[in-house]
């Protein structure tokens, strides 16, 4: 990617450096993290902030507060069914990191942590150890039933078993890199045409006239982003419910 | 690009971090975050059915109330038209008595006037017998020299019961 003489460098912005000085380097406490901290920061101070008039009629804040609140649960309850409650806090905090850190990354010199593979697939793994816990929990040994449908043929036993254990396994990968892949699509076309901007607005009155449809495209760019940063976290949170309902119910 | 890097010290730090942050938020917003929302939201919904159900005890209570004075108009409306019917048979019968009394008193006074009128009819008759008899005998006298009382008496009654008969 960073061709043209080093001009575009669209990677850049995902490199990792240490924060807070020597103490952030002794503990490997970088920018990524401290976006984290800010992002459960934000999400906490909504919470607690907006819901502070506890008001009957709620104000904007309360608003928005309560209506993330209703839409995770309605997609919880909606999906795992009412025994789907006590996943709710999970499925909400995992939700609101994601969708707060994809939009918090957009702003200029914010870093989108979900935009590494190693923090999308931590916390793919987190989702693939509870479901594997949760299922394990609830239905012992009949768990494993999951593996092979109930009413196929025993003869395909063989084909069907790791098939299904491989679609298993495959749930954290494919949860993590659609996540990471988005985000990092993003913000290298985001990079990408705010650099050709740069690029043709050095280069005389005719490169700045030209340099208007990189800029125009950018902003068309954020506002898609934007949809991809709500989208991607949903996916992520529905995906999760999807699976905590095969560990609850078992198909 | 940065994110394989995996050699990298601070991307275990990265991870480890995000484990320690991400399960920081789950425990503050499970414990003390969310079920204040909730409880806010139980308070709300519970408001909302106290006053639907006080809506509709009120409507009830409209309900009934409203019952009772379709109940009470009808009634009310029952009583009148009976009162109107009963004046309307009163005076009916009151001027059927007022009209019988001066039908008795007209046909009281018809027949009086009938029989007055009878009676004077037999005076006259009665006088025109006696007339035609005198006169009978007045011309019988002067014409024959005699007269036969009797015999003009039967002839004068013939001749009235031929009149009056005919």
């Amino acid at each position: 990617m960073a061709a043209e003489g080093n001009a575009i460098d669209a990677l850049s912005q995902f490199a990792l450096t240490p924060v807070l000085g020597p103490v952030g380097r002794a503990i490997g406490f970088s920018q990524s993290n401290l976006h984290m901290v800010i992002v459960a920061g934000l999400i906490i101070a909504l919470l607690t902030y907006g819901m502070r008039a506890r008001a009957v009629i709620p104000g904007r804040l309360q608003a928005t507060a309560e209506m993330l609140y209703e839409f995770v649960r309605n997609l919880v309850v909606g999906q795992v069914g009412e025994e789907g409650k006590r996943f709710f806090p999970f499925v909400f905090t995992l939700f609101t990191f994601v969708l707060f850190g994809n939009m918090f990354g957009l702003l200029p010199y914010a870093f989108t942590f979900t935009s590494h593979i190693a923090v999308t697939f931590a916390l793919a793994a987190i989702v693939f150890v509870l479901i594997t816990v949760v299922g394990l929990a609830i239905h012992g040994k009949h768990w494993f039933s999951y593996f092979f449908p109930e009413g196929a043929p025993i003869v395909l036993a063989p084909l069907i078993i790791p098939i299904e254990i491989i679609s298993y396994l495959s749930r954290p990968v494919s949860l993590s890199v659609r996540l990471f892949a988005n985000m990092v699509a993003g913000h290298v076309m985001l990079k990408v045409f705010a650099t050709f901007v740069v690029m043709l607005g050095s280069a005389g009155a005719l490169g700045i006239a030209g340099s208007t449809a990189p800029l125009a495209i950018n902003i068309a760019l954020v506002g898609f982003e934007v949809l991809v940063a709500f989208l991607q976290a949903y996916v992520f949170a529905i995906l999760t419910s999807i699976y905590l309902h095969d560990a609850v119910h078992l198909h | 690009m940065p994110q394989l890097d995996f050699a990298n010290p601070l991307m275990i730090g990265q991870i480890v971090w995000l484990l320690i942050i991400f399960g920081a938020l789950y425990y503050i917003l499970s414990t003390y975050a969310l079920p204040k929302v909730a409880t806010v939201l139980e308070d709300r919904a519970a408001r909302i059915a106290a006053d639907l159900n006080l809506a509709r005890a009120a409507k009830a209570e409209a309900d009934t109330a409203m019952v009772a004075l379709r109940d009470a108009s009808a009634k009310a409306r029952a009583e009148s038209q009976g009162a109107i019917a009963a004046a309307a048979a009163k005076a009916t019968a009151e001027a059927q008595a007022r009209a019988e009394e001066l039908n008795a008193k007209l046909s009281a006074r018809i027949a009086e006037s009938e029989a007055q009128i009878g009676r004077a009819r037999d005076t006259a008759m009665g006088a025109l017998r006696e007339v035609a008899s005198e006169t009978t005998l007045g011309l019988l006298q002067k014409l024959t020299g005699r007269a036969d009382d009797a015999a003009v008496g039967r002839a004068v009654d013939a001749a009235l019961a031929a009149r009056t008969g005919g």
